[in-house]
């Protein structure tokens, strides 16, 4: 047992702040004494450790000393084998995963679902992704888990494949059977990669579903400056016992900085030491801010809260009773138009919304005053701006027509076609709406007439097109 | 043993008063509350470190709070005070037989127990049978009810800590759900004078606008607030503050006030250029 107290990388800067070392090294702002505005800005206590890794700090790509003990610590608090601190987001966890674990041309399981940073990581590594259909609710009009039975087929039909990829949970607070996807992996030498972008708090609080690491997954990528509290940036990569995590450091470092910040670091360590001290409490509270809400925007009528009601024991085998998500369907209007309202109106910024649903995320940096104030603006939207139902939207999930793989597509030759144009080409880029930033194209796939439907309904709605070149996704390139 | 007590008003403008002593000090979950002997003002009742009232001239904030609605509106049987502990505006409610009920929501127990036993002067307001004392957040409280009130005062601090909510779009939206077809709400309004107070005036005057479809910024001179002038709204489902104004039916009430009279209430809704321009209605 390591002392949880400890958090050696924070421990370190303030040392170092106390002894007044006279800086000759990077950064050139020194403390931040020669970017007055800057430092005007930002204050100085955090200028002061915005320093450069040393031999006394440590190095982040080859650590020996503070980052060291930093990260066994973190390993620990996670029930990990060992813990990565990350400076570029959880993309780049993400990215660590998966060129860690699927080379060109072999085989990665994973639900259509995922984040637009695997399908990069994809086409970065050159690997062949095996889509699973993530079962769809068209009340919710979402996607979900993976129902069991769908992940044991793909593996028995695809024996070959080297890992299977879990989001753990999905934006939404949705989380598919891990435990038993684990079991099913490991047996036929498969390993299981976790997208716990939306899953920090699963490791310390009580009461919540699974984490990768407890449920046996051999490596997560944990957003600890979502739920963790950390700064926006940092991140963890945890590995399982059966990893060689010395070469996972290698694979980091391919795409690494060499001049990690260190506010992001100790950001990181402290982070991991509050909640290793005090998470049962901390997302005690979180759950209690959550139903509160979740009660009482029930009670408003029109909005249909999810809760843990939603639990089918299979794609949706259990839900985050931290997350906020409303479906606004009833209310005819769509999450985005929610959203739109909340920030333009009542100066209130939630996390996002979608054609039918939307997220407010709550987290210890909650107040019951501001908790009130959304549920108060929710009475009102309500009463301001019910409409009639529209139908539901017919989206059914189509299996994407995989062509070539998305490296191969992506740095193919390419053309430029007007998107209602492009019906039947096998598309270079990637193209999802945003949010909630799943993919409805990645490079490889051949175009149908379904897809620029849906993306032209929402566009309508009002949802933000990205991954493709041209920013406005009139137009999309194709294999020439 | 006199001692000085500072507010600042704004980082270079300090009101100094001399006190005789702290009668009470405590932290509430909310707030620092604190109430002072003075010899200018009487007692003082501060929320962390800001007056809220003094017994010398808490008479003034009260009775325009109260009477300037009460004129206008001719069949007040439901009121409901949101904020203020003090029970200042409680008082000045019970003064006409013809309402019925008087709720108050305060979200600080210990405020109110605090006034209650060093207020007496304000105090005196909870002691009408017709008072109800709900101790809750009063957008939650409000959010619930529709069409239940003939007039809502909102009685709040400023909107820097606590009362911060009672400032916003969603609790003027939900006042009005509150209220009946021919409801009043009554809030204060903040100052046009230092720019703190007068920035957090122009955000409420627009929020109440989109609200409201009757809506006015009333005067008073209030010499314990910063630069004591200081405003107050006039927010309404259907009466106009001038025009529904019935100085014979006030009158015939016979209710003796020491600030406001019906004629002082038609000159309050005039006001300097410089604050029309500030509510863009110059």
């Amino acid at each position: 047992m390591l002392d949880q107290s400890r958090a050696p990388v924070y421990e370190a800067l303030e040392e170092m702040r106390a002894e007044k070392l006279v800086p000759f090294d990077v950064p050139g702002h020194k403390r931040g004494r020669g970017n007055k505005d800057l430092t005007d800005f930002l204050g100085e206590r955090c200028m002061s450790v915005d320093v450069n890794s040393t031999k006394y700090l440590d190095s982040l790509g080859h650590p020996t000393g503070i980052i060291k003990e930093g990260e066994e610590l973190a390993a620990e608090a996670f029930g990990a084998s060992s813990a990565f601190f990350m400076v570029g987001g959880t993309t780049a966890s993400i990215q660590g995963m998966i060129l860690s674990t699927v080379r060109k041309g072999e085989k990665l399981i994973l639900p259509r679902n995922v984040h637009q940073s695997i399908v990069n990581a994809l086409i970065i590594c050159g690997a062949v992704p095996i889509y699973i259909n993530p079962q769809t609710s068209r009340r919710l009009g979402i996607a979900l888990g993976m129902a069991l039975e769908d992940v044991v087929r793909t593996i028995q039909e695809n024996p070959d494949a080297k890992a299977v990829f879990v989001n753990n949970p999905t934006y939404y607070g949705i989380c598919s059977n891990l435990k038993e996807i684990v079991v099913h992996a490991h047996a036929h030498g498969m390993q299981v990669l976790c997208d716990e972008a939306h899953g920090a708090h699963f490791y310390f609080g009580e009461g919540l579903p699974v984490s990768g690491m407890a449920a046996g997954a051999d490596m997560a990528a944990v957003s600890m400056h979502k739920s963790g509290g950390s700064l926006t940036q940092s991140s963890f990569l945890l590995c399982g016992p059966d990893v060689n995590a010395d070469y996972v450091r290698q694979i980091i470092n391919l795409t690494q900085t060499t001049s990690a910040s260190y506010l992001l670091i100790s950001s990181l360590d402290i982070s991991r030491r509050t909640l290793a001290q005090n998470g049962v409490k901390i997302f005690e509270k979180v759950q209690q801010f959550a139903a509160y809400a979740r009660e009482e925007i029930s009670d408003i009528g029109d909005y249909l809260v999810y809760s843990d009601d939603l639990i089918n024991g299979d794609s949706i085998f259990d839900y985050d009773q931290t997350k906020l998500s409303v479906n606004t369907y009833d209310l005819g209007l769509a999450g985005i138009e929610v959203h739109d309202i909340l920030h333009d109106e009542y100066d209130i910024q939630i996390e996002f919304g979608d054609l039918s649903n939307f997220l407010a995320y709550i987290s210890i940096g909650d107040k019951t005053k501001n908790i009130e104030r959304l549920i108060g603006s929710l009475y009102e939207i309500r009463r301001r701006y019910k409409k009639a139902k529209n139908p539901l939207f017919a989206y059914d999930y189509v299996h994407p027509k995989l062509v070539l793989t998305p490296q191969e597509a992506f740095f193919a030759v390419k053309k430029r076609l007007q998107l209602s144009q492009a019906v039947g080409e096998v598309s270079s880029e990637s193209l999802m709406t945003y949010p909630p930033g799943i993919p409805l194209l990645a490079p490889g796939e051949r175009i149908t007439q379904e897809i620029v439907d849906f993306i032209q309904s929402s566009k309508e709605a009002g949802c933000v097109i990205t991954g493709t070149q041209d920013i406005t996704a009139e137009h999309i390139n194709v294999l020439a | 043993m006199a001692f000085w007590f500072a507010e600042n008003h704004t980082d270079n403008v300090t009101l100094n008063i001399l006190v005789d002593e702290q009668l009470y000090s405590q932290k509430s979950e909310y707030q620092k509350i604190d109430i002072f002997q003075s010899r200018e003002f009487g007692r003082i009742l501060t929320l962390d470190d800001v007056i809220v009232i003094t017994e010398k001239d808490e008479f003034i904030y009260h009775e325009m709070l109260v009477h300037v609605a009460m004129a206008v509106h001719p069949g007040v049987k439901h009121a409901l005070v949101v904020g203020a502990g003090d029970g200042g505006a409680l008082r000045e409610l019970a003064r006409y037989d013809s309402i019925e009920s008087i709720e108050l929501v305060e979200l600080d127990s210990m405020l109110v127990e605090a006034c209650r036993e060093f207020l007496p002067t304000t105090a005196i307001g909870y002691d009408d049978p017709r008072v109800k004392v709900h101790i809750q957040d009063g957008l939650k409280f409000i959010r619930r009810l529709e069409e239940a009130y003939d007039l809502i005062i909102v009685d709040s601090t400023d909107p820097f800590g606590p009362g911060e909510v009672l400032f916003t779009k969603e609790f003027y939206g939900n006042c009005y759900k509150a209220l009946k077809p021919d409801g009043i709400m009554i809030n204060q309004h903040e100052s046009p004078f230092y720019s703190y107070e007068a920035n957090a005036m122009k955000r409420a005057h627009r929020r109440i606008k989109e609200s409201f479809p009757v809506h006015a910024v009333y005067q008073a001179h209030i010499p314990s607030f910063p630069s004591g002038h200081w405003l107050f709204g006039f927010a309404s489902k259907l009466y106009h503050p001038l025009e529904d104004l019935d100085p014979v039916r006030w009158q015939a009430l016979g209710i003796k006030t020491r600030y406001y009279n019906t004629l002082l209430h038609q000159g309050a809704f005039y006001l300097p250029n410089y604050v029309k321009e500030m509510l863009g209605e110059s």
